[in-house]
């Protein structure tokens, strides 16, 4: 049982790296910082929600897989948050 | 190479990089940024003497942890000072600058 | 077998890396960001250090609360029109400057090398303070900073105010008394408000929780008044609040509230319990909790009027 949720762990974890990866090469690679943004927000939300997703098995209670989940959920309101403000301002050409 | 001597390593390396760009920049908030490296850079120094000092059932010595976190908020509030003496500068002297011939033709509005 | 060791000498590396980006980047904006990047990774090595205490509070005021000021600093500097273009010094200069950092770098770096061995540690003492006046607090840092060395935190608190003092002695003598400059002059963008609205309550229920941890677990006053004041100044930026003005009464109160109970405290045990800043043994724990909540009053009070800057005149609105 615990050699499988250690498998289901190490898969989660790769797939949420994975995305994080993606999401860099997508930040270096897009023409310019809007499309940039798009990257990013990919690592954010997805990369982060599997990694978070493959440490709750590894949580000492519930109470620890819960606050993983929260720091999950925070990442997601000020990463969407502060992506509007950032395109608002490329959108107004100030940076 | 344990973590505390790549740390102190590292540390070190911080307060060089800190100490060049605290001469080099003319730009007073790039000073600012400069000399905020080499405190991180000390900091780090303190926080291997803490690792290397386990002892009496600790992993580590509290003692100069806790200088370190004063140390950090102390830190912070000699930058808002800083930074507060840069704004009222700019705005007296009419330029972004430290050097002493601007300031002896004040262009700002409230020159006093 | 263990991957840490790859890990570490890879995070050395990336902090060097973004530390010579911090001095060689051209514009002020980018040096300032990868500055909050590098207080980020620098919690990483805390955490690698042992040191989740530093950790916390290096990322909230090392990294978060310091790219605040930095920021709001090159912004109000973009406003004021006209600045002078920069002389940058020579490449002799550059050089030469260049050779004495490196210098000054490898004699500390030899220093670190040849640390004296077994290693001096306050830590029995330490211990010994935290069984005795700081009974029952699981975490030593604590015990340290409010019972071992509880004088030099509580000056450390009148350091903060003495620096509240100077920004605010920095504005002009007419505008004595007045808001600081608003954190923004428009009406916020929507998304601002909404995460102000979001996070703020959020937010400072984390700051409490990592408060009243804090006698037992990494956290403490620092950690936990450095997010309720993030969160205040969250709410400033989305104009939910105004800066307050700086001579109004419950403000000074607070600012003083915790060098000035940490203070009678401490004269008091000098009756009570026979030295000053000693507690009495039995209620040592309540006593040291008393004093951390207001501690983090005063901490929650004056981080964001550090960032808020000097009081300004009704015109320069």
């Amino acid at each position: 049982m615990t050699g499988l949720l250690d498998l289901f762990s190490i898969a989660a974890i790769g797939a949420g790296t994975f995305f994080f990866f993606a999401g860099t090469v997508g930040l270096l690679r897009f023409p310019d910082s809007l499309t940039g943004l798009h990257a990013l927000a990919k690592a954010d939300n997805l990369g982060l929600g599997l990694v978070v997703l493959g440490l709750i098995p590894r949580a000492d209670s519930a109470l620890s897989a819960l606050k993983l989940i929260v720091i999950w959920a925070l990442v997601l309101l000020s990463g969407a948050s502060t992506s509007q403000l950032i395109g608002r301002a490329l959108r107004r050409g100030r940076k | 190479m344990t973590p505390s001597v790549l740390a102190g390593l590292v540390g070190a390396a911080l307060v060089g990089l800190g100490l060049y760009g605290l001469i080099i920049h003319p730009h007073p908030l790039r000073k600012l940024l400069a000399f905020n490296l080499i405190g991180s850079g000390v900091f780090l120094v303190f926080g291997i003497i803490a690792r290397r000092g386990a002892a009496a059932g600790f992993a580590f010595d509290p003692v100069p942890q806790a200088l370190v976190i004063t140390g950090i908020v102390v830190a912070f509030a000699a930058s808002a000072v800083a930074v507060a003496l840069i704004l009222r500068l700019a705005a007296v002297a009419g330029s972004v600058t430290l050097d002493p011939e601007a300031w002896t033709r004040p262009k700002g509005e409230d020159a006093r | 077998m263990s991957l840490l060791p790859y890990f570490d000498v890879g995070l050395a590396l990336l902090i060097v890396g973004v530390a010579v980006w911090i001095i060689a980047a051209r514009d002020l904006f980018a040096s300032v960001v990868s500055y909050v990047a590098y207080g980020l990774l620098l919690a990483f090595v805390w955490i690698r250090l042992y040191a989740p205490d530093v950790a916390l509070t290096e990322a909230a005021v090392g990294g978060g609360v310091t790219g605040v000021l930095l920021i709001t600093a090159g912004k109000r500097l973009g406003a004021l029109k006209s600045i002078a273009p920069e002389a940058q010094p020579g490449l002799g200069f550059k050089l030469r400057i260049g050779v004495l950092a490196a210098l000054v770098a490898a004699a500390l770096g030899a220093v670190m090398i040849m640390l004296p061995d077994p290693p001096p540690s306050l830590a029995p003492q330490a211990a010994a303070a935290a069984a005795g006046a700081g009974a029952g607090l699981g975490n030593p840092i604590t015990a340290v900073l409010i019972s071992y060395r509880s004088f030099d935190t509580m000056l450390e608190k009148i350091v903060l105010i003495l620096a509240v003092l100077a920004v605010w002695s920095v504005g002009s003598d007419k505008a004595w008394g007045n808001t600081p400059a608003p954190f923004r002059q428009s009406k916020p963008y929507a998304p601002m408000v909404f995460l102000a609205q979001m996070l703020a309550p959020i937010g400072a229920l984390i700051g409490l929780h990592i408060f009243w941890v804090g006698a037992d677990a990494p956290g403490g006053a620092f950690q936990g008044g450095a997010l309720l004041a993030a969160m205040w100044m969250v709410a400033m930026m989305a104009r939910l609040v105004e800066p307050p003005r700086v001579d109004a009464r419950w403000l000074r109160l607070a600012l003083i509230a915790g060098p000035a109970v940490f203070l009678i405290v401490g004269l008091a045990g000098e009756f009570v319990a026979g030295a000053f800043f000693a507690y009495p043994p039995g209620i040592a724990k309540p006593i040291i909790l008393i004093i951390e909540a207001f501690m983090l009053l005063s901490i929650t009070a004056s981080l964001p009027m550090l960032v808020a800057g000097p009081p300004i005149e009704r015109s320069e609105k």
